[in-house]
């Protein structure tokens, strides 16, 4: 039951499955979904799916790390990274729980 | 972004699809991504990245408002990892 691993080839069967569109139509669909989700993320740093969650870039300030390996300081740079907050509506899913109210604005 | 402005560039980059599909298209990816982690799956998008299933044990928490202690149950969240391609967009110039 668990333990696999999904992929954008499944996804690209789901797609093909329930939109009727060919198989390789369908795979272009998911990458460009996903392409156009990064491009946003790049651009304006939030992208907000309802009922699954929202994904932000946050800016992270220099610090001070430690090369685990030789004990050596190093600095870490400043950089941006991605966080994904899931939606309510996700996180009862995975709980086996009723969704709440599945509000337009609510991710 | 949001879910409709999704929409509507994908359908604006394919003329060739009625919006229905595409709104379709993109419902389906998410609901297969929900259902994977429901099942406890993980889901690789090379490139994008990768989600996967933590759990979180049984606590005893505080209604904040109150101070009442509550029972708050085991739980399942989603975690998400960065991909490499996608985190290194991120960080274009700042090598």
């Amino acid at each position: 039951m668990a333990d696999r691993t999904v992929t954008r080839a499944h996804l690209a069967e789901a797609v093909f499955q329930e939109v009727g569109l060919s198989r390789s139509e369908s795979a272009a669909l998911v990458d460009e979904v996903l392409d156009r989700v990064s491009d946003a993320l790049v651009t304006d740093g939030t992208v907000k799916i309802s009922s699954f969650g929202t994904f932000a870039v946050r800016q992270k300030g220099e610090r001070l790390g430690r090369n685990p390996k030789t004990g050596e300081e190093v600095p870490i740079l400043p950089r941006r990274v991605l966080v994904f907050r899931p939606s309510q509506v996700l996180k009862a899913r995975l709980n086996g729980e009723d969704p709440p109210g599945e509000a337009e604005g609510e991710a | 972004m949001t879910r409709s402005d999704l929409i509507r560039r994908i359908a604006e980059a394919n003329p060739h699809l009625y919006l229905r599909d595409v709104e379709k298209i993109v419902a389906t990816v998410f609901e297969e991504l929900t259902k994977a982690l429901e099942r406890g799956d993980r889901v690789e998008l090379r490139g994008f990245g990768a989600f996967s299933i933590r759990g979180r044990s049984a606590r005893t928490g505080r209604n904040p408002r109150t101070g009442e202690e509550v029972d708050v149950p085991d739980k399942r969240v989603p975690y998400f990892k960065t991909g490499k391609e996608l985190r290194e967009r991120l960080n274009v110039g700042t090598e």
